[in-house]
């Protein structure tokens, strides 16, 4: 948490530095400021310095790149309240529509870059403890007696938000496709556009069964993804931790593989970060064309590469098919195909008086 | 201000001008605009937001946990201030330096230490498994058998398990150095003669304590309180560490806050922020109230 302050402050400060030594600068130094979200830290670090020796090659001009990690929706709020990011990588669409809403970035932003502006994914998968004592291999085993689930608070985390919609299809029995595939690709991709009723929302089965889920199985609440990952690696609470694919990767990494095992569910939800240019910033500071090209450059295949290392699901087929060893096909239903884009998802879960507002109600 | 002493300092006016650019700037001003915020909704918006029972459940928490932890400190810090000034000990100092520590540690490593500590398998939080377990074996060398369950001190582990114990226990920490560092100057210039003189009277301890030496401390102690308590109500960075955050149940005031603004709605947190202040100034002037009551009534006896 700290450190995360610390870091937003000092890409602030930086920014500060730049505004103010803006005028002096030679015309050919460029830079750049990618807002993004907590877990992405490694990923823009070393893809940024792999984009700017490609932009030197490229142009000879110096590139510098600045990046800023928090909570995806407070790194939303602070771009919506004047910080200048060229390009916002954040954790889900919601936060980049709510830039939009604000007048930031132009609508449509979804359209402008392939697979709906997210050039790497992720799933929601478990951690166990070592040699998983609980015995815990799908959903259904989470209600199962004793058993302690940690997951963040979906009000303030972007991660747990995708946490929420996962149980909430799987429970559903969503539609999956096989995304390891081109043609399976090709399927959800025609599903997501045909769709247009989401009977998933009225199920109130589902809905009771998540109520006693967080009522009888969570016993703390964090508010951010990295806080829920803290709160079953260090301090030691629960029997499975709900997160990012990425995240339990790290997690894994960070305390050790002899203490956790990653354990994948039967089915799950194909997690889509999305990436935008903040057309309002670019235009102002002449930064389009590089900041477009940086977003662009996502897709190439050293940064799909460099994605699946840090085990993120590139979208890229070949990329994919390396690291398969650790990242295993799963089936994957689609928010939009499910629950018919964040918008919807927003307003009907999460929001003020939502069915994740209606768990908590104290009974009257 | 005429013919009040504040005049032989030169420059009143210019002090006094920049005392109150000062006071606006840092506080008014925010303050203003922060009320301002909450003029985006409507009345009946303002109230759906503040009555909603899980923040209104915040602010109980806030409050209550915010409350004890004042209290707790009221009581060990006069005790701490006390010690430090009565007597002479081997690292007097040491300790008296330490009293300021809340103040410089960022509090959100304050709650992440005292999480730790009350791990399962942190130092005092572990050390509940293994009293019960070299309980149990020392009574199976006696042969007695194994008279604890391995659960048995589990509850060393209470501030996550406890809800408002772990708030209440960051609270205690943060608030520390209020009660100590108010009461200590009154105790440093108490002549320890008018204990002597009560005793001397018949007076016992107890007496001595209620009726010479704590109405002389009570305007120091009541605003060492008072600032403590105020601290426990703004609090955050080390509460979310150790409390459980669970909506209703141990989400304190400020975290609601925070929730709204992840959310996008400003006004929302503005209004929950709006009441919070409000409350506590109703609280604070009473408090100072009482406070300018005892003095008066001091002065008077």
């Amino acid at each position: 948490m700290l450190k995360r302050k610390f870091l937003t402050l000092g890409a602030t400060l930086g920014l500060v530095s730049l505004l103010g030594a803006g005028s002096t600068a030679a015309a050919a130094d460029v830079r750049l400021l990618n807002v993004s979200y907590d877990p992405t830290r490694e990923l823009y670090t070393q893809y940024n310095e792999l984009f700017a020796a490609k932009y030197k090659k490229d142009t000879g001009n110096i590139l510098t790149l600045e990046q800023s990690h928090g909570g995806s929706g407070k790194q939303a709020r602070s771009v919506i309240d004047g910080l200048n990011a060229d390009v916002v990588t954040l954790a889900l669409g919601w936060d980049i529509t709510a830039i939009e809403r604000a007048g930031l970035i132009n609508p449509g932003w979804e359209k402008k870059l392939p697979n709906n502006a997210s050039p790497y994914t992720s799933t929601i998968a478990f951690l166990v403890r070592k040699g998983n004592p609980k015995g815990i291999k799908d959903w259904k085993d989470l209600w199962k007696p004793g058993v302690q689930v940690i997951t963040a608070n979906p009000k303030t985390s972007g991660g747990a938000r995708w946490v929420y919609l996962a149980l909430w299809g799987a429970l559903a029995n969503a539609k999956t496709h096989d995304f390891s595939t081109a043609q399976g690709q090709a399927e959800a991709t025609a599903a997501s556009a045909a769709a247009k009723d989401f009977p998933v929302y009225q199920n109130a089965e589902v809905q009771a069964q998540i109520a006693d889920l967080f009522n009888n199985h969570v016993p703390v609440l964090d508010a951010g993804a990295r806080g829920s990952t803290v709160s079953f690696a260090q301090k030691q609470l629960g029997d499975v931790l709900l997160n990012w694919e990425n995240e339990l990767w790290l997690a894994r990494d960070e305390f050790g593989p002899e203490k956790f095992d990653i354990v994948y569910p039967s089915t799950s939800i194909l997690t889509e970060p999305p990436v935008a240019v903040v057309d309002k910033v670019v235009d102002q500071r002449g930064t389009r064309a590089v900041a477009e090209a940086y977003l662009k450059g996502l897709y190439s295949p050293e940064a799909q590469d460099l994605a699946g290392q840090l085990h993120y699901r590139p979208r890229n087929l070949d990329a994919l098919k390396k690291y398969s060893a650790e990242l295993p096909n799963i089936p994957f239903f689609t928010i939009d195909e499910t629950f018919g884009g964040w918008v919807k998802a927003q307003t009907t879960f999460f929001a003020d008086g939502g069915t994740f507002d209606q768990i908590y109600k104290p009974a009257k | 201000m005429a013919g009040s002493p504040s005049r032989v300092i030169p420059g009143f006016s210019l002090t006094l001008g920049y005392s109150l650019f000062y006071l606006s700037a840092l506080v008014l001003i925010p303050l203003a605009a922060l009320v301002l915020k909450t003029t985006e909704m409507s009345f009946a918006q303002f109230w759906a937001v503040t009555t909603d029972p899980i923040v209104l459940a915040s602010y109980q928490l806030t409050f209550t946990a915010s409350f004890l932890a004042a209290l707790i400190n009221g009581v060990f810090g006069l005790i701490v201030a006390w010690a430090l000034v009565r007597y002479q000990f081997p690292g007097g100092r040491f300790f008296d330096a330490l009293i300021d520590f809340p103040f410089a540690l960022p509090t959100a490593v304050a709650g992440l230490t005292y999480a730790s500590l009350y791990l399962k398998d942190g130092w005092i939080g572990g050390l509940g498994p293994r009293l019960v377990t070299g309980v149990n074996g020392l009574a199976g060398l006696l042969g007695l058998g194994a008279p604890l369950e391995p659960t048995a001190l589990d509850w060393l582990t209470f501030p996550f398990t406890g809800g408002t114990t772990g708030i209440v226990l960051v609270l205690v920490f943060v608030g520390l150095p209020f009660v100590v560092r108010t009461v200590q100057p009154v105790l440093i210039e108490w002549d320890p003669e008018y204990e002597t003189a009560a005793r001397s009277l018949g007076a016992g301890r107890f007496t001595i304590f209620r009726r010479v030496i704590f109405p002389e401390l009570f305007p120091a102690w009541i605003s060492g309180f008072a600032l403590a308590f105020a601290r426990g109500i703004g609090e955050y960075g080390s509460v979310i560490f150790i409390a459980s955050n669970i909506p209703g149940k141990s989400q304190i005031a400020p975290l609601q806050i925070v929730t709204k603004l992840d959310d996008f709605q400003y006004a929302a947190a503005a209004a929950i922020g709006v009441v919070l202040l409000s409350i506590s100034l109703l609280i604070l002037l009473a408090i100072n109230g009482v406070e300018q009551y005892a003095r008066r009534h001091e002065r008077a006896a």
